[in-house]
């Protein structure tokens, strides 16, 4: 029984214990609400752009691209643009689709065994593709729709993506459904990697920890929304002061709850920089998906491409004259 | 191996749980048949690589023949290697062990070991990964499920990247692309930094590099054994072939894998590409120092494959030609898509690939001057320039094995097919899930076609023979085509195991065997000298 | 390289997504961005001194208490509301509510508008000024 998410089960709880306890009983909204944010904030931008040029520092030398589709040959044959693309702008076709919707995660299959006949079984199965697009696209939008806190006024495209975020108008206050998808998406992603068995077998703490720390930013946040409600009024103000760069801690004080949620995000932020989170800036350096499939109508360069010691022709010759002569093969030297 | 237990015996025995112990834990088997031999000494030495300390030694031994240094070296190599391949580094970081991978793997779906799943192949790499280069790994350690690289760390790396074909089927599916083949293939370049390599690679490599081809064929022999296949085909067709060799001026070198040469069946697709130039009146020559087109330096490291594949241009430029036309083979046309002109390019000879016959040009492969001889096949016959009897081939219900390489590295999917439903009428594919993309290895690529782990390869090549199996009992298929030399001999095996019936022929047979020549005589027999119109079932595949 | 340039555009890109809050609010934000409003009293809300409930409490569940005040009135037909303290109130947005805190720009869209708030109080009431 692999436990690895047991560690990162307990490290996530004690992290919310840490703030807040900090936060409610030891006075240090300071740390919680100012320091570690920006902390976490520095980490990330210095951590993401390390890690980007890092990648990008090392070379490129072959063109392997992944093909999934017919190549481009003769004319007459289909060329299958986004499987197999030729051109840079096919490429990033390639990209967008893989970026956007996840395409390799939606041919997905799943192998069975019919032990009785004897044959294996193949069956297309979306839950992956499912619960990831529903985990991504939700904290996507639940992170644009947290734009109400760090900006004023507040930007048509955040009121307008609540609109169509809370369009149910259900609950009060109004519920709105990329909240609930997180806590669905994360909370399916987990259960894959606690109930089914591969996933148990290859999973580490490293796997369990960020979905915990997910699902509890979107605990605490739906908790702040729906149930323990907090001042908002005062959380805008501790958070536009971060963003207008004067930091305060507004008078009256917010709730324990707040800088639980607020530590859990920092704590994400901060480490995804240092963890298989950094897929986010990965995939854009993939070679087999970002590379063009032309590496026989335009050369790719190798920059450490070096000279190799090869058998020549006339080692060859050498070798094998006679025999060549004998059996009538033309040679360079009599 | 002689105590292979029987097909459904072998298939109700697969067992896909997974142990207690996790899988750091659990060591490798590496009894008798679950390894491939290790290269003799003497290969090494004339390739100027790492040897081992010892003499001989088996992968069974408790101590390995390797210097003290080892970590070191293997660390050093890794470093080196991580700045040379982002693909490694990448590949190395991103991935979040969605899972998505696992039962891709052919080794996988027939063996059910979970280090055969892909994730866990490259997590072995990964581990050590994590344990030397990254900070989260220094500072969690244990926690972070890094690995000091120790040496049961090392006989594992032996034991699974000796159990990959690099395939790259995981790929496909792979969110990121994450490519096991590059971690394959990376795995096997560290192993050999301490001479750990396998004697059915290093022995092709060390014989290619002296003779040209991998069965170390000399240049007379060489040229006696396409003779014989012109005295049969004058047997058989009543006309003389006179093919060149070596010769310049040549319109075309064509070059074909070794494997065509001497073992059947891909000798019949050789006298099938014969056949087709000499129909065509074709101004090409056959080289004898260029005489392979696959490339074990593929299997071994980057630099062995560009020793190897350099022969192929400097033959080109020695002789004169226009463009290079290549022979059925999977791992060759890998090499010669994605790593050819990089390496040994710029290609200063010739011209873009045009063909003589339809004067189409090749663009696609203006830069690298060498063209599949499907895509040239593919053209004559959309043009019209070949004179075909279908029904030659009527005895036959063919399907097609796509192989990995030209699949999942090249994109050569419906050229093949193509050609196929222009000389044969009855062809049936197997089940999508099994072909094109999504085809199935045969379980012996990458140089693991050797004996010693028959059992292994019978299981890793079993997705596919399932397919097989499939449309055999479905549709009657009982003629598995396909356009690689391995295929070529790792499929009768396979398919004499778990689908008795089914015989394996290359594209060009069936070309070869369909084309109405000038002034042939009446034809009997196909190329395997075999009737053909009876229903010969039993027959096509003995 | 190529790459290199690639990637830091890239990069650039991103961060400028990414840190949108420190140049949006230097560039469109108000002066007092950060300083949160403070609902205005009248003098007559000033007066009165208490509220439904405490003032803390109002803050963060005013929106809970008109919810339970429409289901009492418009489902059970109560029309009076008993606060913790004792004492009884009619249950109404415009009669009770908008007594005091008639001043519904200065007080209510203050905040809500602060913090992007829609409710739709008034997609059915009307408020002050108009019934003026």
């Amino acid at each position: 029984m692999n436990t690895a998410y047991l560690y990162s089960l307990i490290a996530v709880v004690l992290l919310g214990l840490l703030a807040y306890i900090g936060a409610e009983a030891a006075g240090l909204e300071v740390l919680f609400g100012v320091i570690i944010p920006y902390l976490a904030l520095i980490v990330f931008l210095v951590g993401f752009a390390n890690k980007m040029l890092d990648w990008g520092k090392s070379a490129v030398p072959f063109r392997i691209t992944t093909t999934s589709g017919q190549q481009k040959s003769l004319p007459w044959i289909k060329h299958n643009r986004f499987d197999s693309p030729f051109t840079n702008g096919q490429v990033v076709v390639r990209m967008l689709l893989e970026i956007l919707l996840f395409r390799s995660l939606f041919k997905n299959t799943r192998t069975g065994f019919a032990k009785d006949n004897q044959h294996i079984t193949y069956k297309w199965v979306l839950w992956l593709w499912l619960f990831a697009l529903m985990f991504h696209y939700s904290f996507f939008v639940v992170a644009v729709r947290h734009l109400r806190f760090f900006a004023e006024p507040v930007p048509f495209f955040v009121s307008f993506l609540e609109q169509i975020d809370g369009m149910l108008q259900i609950l009060l206050p109004n519920l709105f459904i990329s909240g609930v998808v997180l806590l669905a998406g994360a909370s399916l992603l987990l259960l894959r990697r606690v109930f089914l068995p591969k996933l148990v077998y290859i999973s580490r703490p490293a796997d369990y920890f960020p979905l915990f720390l997910i699902i509890g930013i979107a605990v605490t946040g739906l908790m702040m929304r729906y149930i323990s409600k907090v001042d908002v009024v005062r959380i805008k103000e501790l958070t536009m002061g971060l963003a207008t760069l004067q930091p305060s801690i507004p008078e009256g004080g917010i709730s324990g709850l707040f800088y639980v949620h607020f530590f859990f995000v920092c704590i994400l932020v901060a480490y995804i920089p240092f963890s298989k989170l950094m897929h986010m800036g990965g995939i854009f350096l993939s070679p087999t998906r970002n590379m063009a499939n032309n590496s026989r109508a335009k050369r790719h360069v190798n920059p450490w491409n070096y000279p190799v010691k090869t058998h020549t022709y006339e080692e060859y010759e050498e070798d094998f004259r006679d025999k060549m002569i004998e059996a009538g093969l033309p040679v360079e030297k009599e | 191996m002689a105590e292979t237990p029987k097909p459904e015996e072998l298939f109700q025995n697969i067992d896909h749980s997974l142990p207690e112990t996790p899988w750091e834990d659990v060591p490798p088997d590496l009894s008798e048949g679950r390894f491939c031999y290790p290269t003799k000494k003497k290969n090494l030495e004339y390739l100027d690589l790492p040897t081992t300390t010892g003499g001989e030694w088996s992968p069974a031994d408790e101590q390995w023949p390797i210097p003290d240094n080892w970590q070191e070296i293997i660390h050093q190599g890794f470093k080196d290697r991580l700045e040379k391949y982002r693909s490694l580094k990448v590949f190395m970081d991103v991935c979040v062990r969605c899972g998505a991978c696992a039962d891709k793997c052919h080794f996988f779906i027939g063996t059910g070991d979970p280090k055969n799943m892909p994730v866990l192949r490259a997590e072995l790499l990964r581990s050590v990964y994590r344990n030397d280069f990254t900070r989260a790994g220094k500072i969690l350690k244990k926690l972070n499920r890094g690995r000091p690289l120790t040496k049961q760390v090392l006989k594992e790396w032996f034991s699974y990247f000796y159990q990959c074909t690099e395939c790259r089927r995981c790929s496909v599916y792979c969110p990121y692309g994450i490519d096991t083949a590059e971690v394959t293939m990376m795995g096997r370049e560290l192993l050999s930094l301490l001479g750990l390599n396998i004697n059915w690679i290093l022995e092709p490599v060390a014989n290619c590099f002296r003779t040209g081809n991998h069965l170390g064929i000399q240049p007379h022999a060489f040229k006696d054994m396409v003779d014989f296949f012109c005295d049969d085909i004058e047997e058989i067709t009543g006309v003389r072939i006179n093919p060149t060799f070596n010769r310049k001026g040549a319109e075309i070198l064509f070059i074909t894998p070794s494997g065509d040469v001497f073992a059947d069946p891909g000798t019949y697709s050789f006298m099938g590409y014969l056949l087709l130039f000499e129909h065509l009146g074709l101004d090409y020559t056959l080289s004898t120092y260029a005489s392979e087109g696959g490339n074990f330096g593929l299997f071994t490291s980057s630099e062995v494959m560009k020793r190897l594949n350099a022969k192929m241009y400097a033959e080109a430029r020695r002789l004169g030609v226009k463009w290079i036309l290549g022979g059925e083979c999977g791992h060759m046309w890998r090499v010669i898509h994605q790593y050819m002109d990089t390496m040994n390019g710029p290609a200063d000879f010739g011209e873009i690939p045009k063909s003589p016959i339809t004067g189409t040009v090749f663009e696609n492969a203006a830069s690298t001057r060498m063209v599949h001889i499907t895509e040239f096949t593919a053209d004559l016959i959309y043009n019209n320039k070949l004179k075909l009897d279908t029904s030659r081939n009527d005895k036959h219900v063919v399907t097609y094995h796509d192989s990995c390489n030209p699949s999942r590295a090249m994109g050569l999917l419906d050229e093949p097919r193509y050609i196929l439903k222009n000389v044969c009428n009855n062809f049936y594919e197997m089940p999508e899930n099994t072909i094109r993309e999504q085809t199935f290895c045969c379980g012996s690529g990458s140089g693991l076609n050797t004996e010693e782990i028959m059992e292994l390869r019978l299981l890793g090549g079993l997705p596919r023979a399932n397919a097989v199996k499939y449309v055999h009992d479905k549709f009657g298929v009982n003629m598995l085509s396909c356009i690689c030399a391995i295929d070529r001999a790792a499929l009768p095996p396979l398919m004499d195991y778990w689908v008795p019936g089914v015989g394996v022929t290359g594209i060009h047979e069936l070309v070869g065997n369909a084309l109405i020549m000038e002034g042939e005589s009446e034809r009997t027999m196909d190329l395997r000298f075999e009737p053909l119109n009876e229903e010969t079932e039993e027959d096509a595949d003995e | 390289m190529n790459d290199k340039n690639k990637i830091i555009a890239g990069l650039v890109i991103f961060f400028l997504v990414l840190l949108f809050p420190f140049w949006f609010n230097l560039i469109f934000g108000a002066a007092d961005a950060s300083t949160a409003p403070e609902p205005k009293l009248t003098d007559k809300a000033k007066e009165a001194e208490t509220c439904v409930a405490e003032t803390d409490h109002m803050r963060t569940e005013h929106m809970q208490i008109l919810d339970q005040w429409r289901d009492i009135v418009v489902r059970d037909g109560k029309r009076v509301y008993v606060a913790e303290n004792g004492k009884e109130y009619e249950a109404s947005l415009s009669n009770t509510c908008m007594d005091c805190h008639s001043n519904k720009e200065e007080f209510c869209d203050s905040c809500h508008n602060y913090t992007s708030v829609d409710p739709y109080c008034w997609d059915c009431h009307t408020y002050p000024e108009e019934t003026k």
